[in-house]
């Protein structure tokens, strides 16, 4: 997994609540057996219409927009456990997703992919979506070891939780595998203890 | 201070804790299907990790299989190909996999409750969001995402902070015409798409007490969409004898010393939640939804809420609904009776008794999804595909079919589906497609009339008459 300190960046607002994973990636591209090639279907139906003619209104399209981070509406991730979803939006670009609210399932793909999500409140929410709407050449700067998120030249700046330990594998880009791995011997002494 | 039904599983299953992290819990089983799992194989045998407990997993084929013509070549290449990764991952691991065509083959969460590998106490996951399902056996059940499919091949185990508790009471006794699904409709319709999200739910009260094993699943089913990672309900005399003789099940002593410790696990009176609602089973009716997420359902005697934000109008203008109006009457050309929310016996016997000696109306197609080959064989065992092809449905080979689309069973662009399954995001059934969730017995009812009808109304006359008769 790719480590996670900083980031400055621009950032594409999406002020759209409750974006599922079904739009993040549309099922129909969950054939694949790999984790490659799920950014150019990022969001498909809703960069795309059927006819395969990019729509222009959606914000990843318009040109003034740029950047490594996303700025959704409350409730990010929500249904589909799909990790497709995490690969689908690291696959496009994105190392941060700031949202006012995140599901659970997607919140731990995203950590699990060195993709930070990162929770503010609704009122910070408002002021990122309206501060990069007037000025879209606006960047952010997301610092994992302090929490913290900011607009650059600005003092406005909001801090983030995030479990320690979550925190460490993104920071040193460790995944839980090698972790559960040094616990084997507590794992097969849990399984011999057990009575029910 | 006494303990909740998930506070005795959790505790029953922490390997260790991190301290100020994660607690590395234990899981019984683990279910798996094509669609989610390759990545995770891919990731061990990278790695060169072997799958450290084999035959706690169990493979079915669901998500992308074709629901006619099981027996021959899938056409598909790339879901041709998916299944066959799983086939020779399961292969290569000495992993018990009920493929395309077996006996035992159906949706993950139809086939291990039917086969007795779901059971009370237990912890479960699945790279699927619906494991919620098996909650309803008072099991811990939730979904993970591929990157802790490969965490749970590798040492049984994953890395997770206990969620916190929430309990929904339903008391009373429900209303004719009201089924499980309208229960939860309606629940979810009340707490919204994220109410649930960072706690695992329980569902208690005479409701669900009263509720048949199908039933419960069916609730237990759409936790994940008001965001709760799990729904439980306490195992109790309706569980065990669901379980009993089951393929899977614990058998003659070891059966009644897993009744005694599975009589121990409901919540302790005294135990108390971070949150909890309380709903009266009178105020329920049956339920439909308007919008493109399952938090946005009305009962389907009220009309469409008037909101104005901007997210409500986006959902409204893809559905091509108005503020204000009612769906009753509305055409529907498309009804879909399937998926891991109903796709149980009973639902094919609730739509069955609704259509039999009815026809299916000219404008509609109906496909009937059985959840697994065992369901299939009981529909037909039971003389209810008679009643469905003399009505005009079309009774299909088990799969996830239409609640996701990612075979052909895909709903045209800008077609209305009635469809029994669990979500109703944009694109869910087919890129354009507008999805309306409802119970079976709406499904039946909406394909009899070609358009949607107020089932309350139906049963209301039916109960009229019977005691004027």
């Amino acid at each position: 997994m790719e480590k996670f300190t900083t980031l400055q960046s621009r950032a594409i607002p999406l002020a759209i609540e409750n974006i599922d994973t079904d739009q993040i990636i549309p099922a129909r591209f969950l054939k694949a057996t790999d984790k490659q090639g799920f950014g150019d279907n990022a969001f498909r139906d809703w960069r795309f219409d059927k006819r395969g003619n990019l729509n222009t209104d959606f914000p990843l399209n318009d040109p003034k927009y740029t950047g490594s981070i996303l700025v959704a509406g409350d409730n990010f991730g929500c249904g589909s456990s799909r990790e497709h979803a995490a690969w689908a939006l690291v696959g496009y670009g994105f190392k941060v997703i700031v949202s006012s609210f995140f599901a659970d399932i997607f919140k731990g793909n995203a950590l699990n992919n060195g993709l930070l999500p990162v929770q503010v409140s609704e009122a910070y929410l408002e002021t990122l979506l309206n501060t990069i709407k007037a000025n879209p050449e606006t960047e952010l700067i997301v610092d994992l070891e302090n929490q913290t998120i900011g607009i650059k030249g600005s003092d406005q700046q909001e801090s983030f939780e995030i479990d320690a330990y979550k925190k460490t594998c993104m920071i040193n880009g460790y995944d839980d595998i090698d972790y559960l791995l040094s616990k084997k011997e507590a794992i097969e002494a849990f399984e011999l203890s057990r009575t029910n | 201070m006494g303990k909740t039904l998930f506070d005795k599983v959790w505790d029953a299953h922490v390997v260790d804790s991190i301290q100020n992290g994660p607690q590395i819990l234990y899981i019984d089983k683990h279910l798996i299907h094509e669609v989610t799992s390759p990545q995770a194989f891919n990731e061990l045998e990278e790695r060169d990790i072997p799958i450290f407990r084999p035959n706690q997993i169990v493979a079915t084929a669901d998500h992308n299989t074709p629901t006619k013509n099981q027996h021959l070549p899938v056409k598909d290449e790339l879901s041709r190909n998916q299944l066959k990764q799983l086939a020779e991952n399961c292969h290569k691991n000495n992993i018990t996999l009920y493929d395309l065509g077996h006996q035992y083959n159906g949706i993950v969460h139809v086939m291990a409750p039917e086969l007795g590998i779901t059971q009370p106490g237990m912890t479960m996951v699945c790279g699927d969001s619906h494991t919620s399902t098996h909650g309803a056996f008072g099991a811990i059940a939730f979904g993970i995402g591929t990157s802790q499919v490969a965490q749970v091949f590798a040492s049984q185990c994953l890395l997770l902070t206990k969620p916190k508790s929430l309990r929904v009471t339903v008391n009373g006794k429900l209303k004719n015409g009201v089924l499980p699904k309208d229960v939860i409709l309606y629940i979810i319709s009340k707490l919204g798409t994220n109410s649930g999200t960072g706690y695992f739910c329980e569902y208690a009260g005479d409701v669900f007490e009263n509720m048949s094993m199908e039933g419960r699943m069916t609730v237990c089913n759409m936790s994940i969409e008001m965001g709760a990672r799990g729904g439980m309900i306490a195992p109790d005399q309706t569980t065990f004898e669901y379980i009993k003789d089951r393929e899977f099940a614990p058998k003659d002593e070891e059966f009644e010393n897993k009744v005694a410790y599975w009589k121990t696990l409901p919540t302790d009176a005294d135990a108390t939640f971070d949150k909890e609602y309380v709903f009266d089973a009178q105020d329920i009716e049956p339920m439909i939804t308007y919008g493109t997420n399952p938090g946005m359902g009305i009962k389907i005697s009220e009309h469409i809420p008037v909101l104005n934000d901007a997210s409500f109008e986006k959902s409204l203008e893809y559905m091509d609904f108005q503020k204000g109006e009612s769906l009753v009457d509305k055409p529907i050309n498309y009804v879909f009776i399937g998926s891991c929310t109903n796709s149980r016996i009973e639902d094919f016997r609730v739509a069955a008794n609704y259509i039999k000696g009815k026809h299916k109306a000219d404008n509609v197609t109906a496909w009937l999804v059985p959840g697994s080959k065992q369901v299939e064989a009981q529909i037909i065992d039971e003389g209810l595909k008679d009643i469905f092809e003399t009505a005009g449905f079309e009774l299909r080979q088990p799969g996830c079919s239409a609640c996701l689309a990612m075979n052909d069973d895909k709903i045209p662009q800008g077609e209305y589906c009635v469809s029994t399954s669990n979500r109703n995001f944009e694109g869910r059934q087919g890129q354009g497609a507008r999805t309306i969730l409802a119970s079976p017995l709406v499904a039946a009812a909406t394909a009899v009339a070609g358009k949607i009808v107020d089932v309350s109304k139906a049963f209301e006359n039916a109960f009229e008459k019977e005691l004027m008769s």
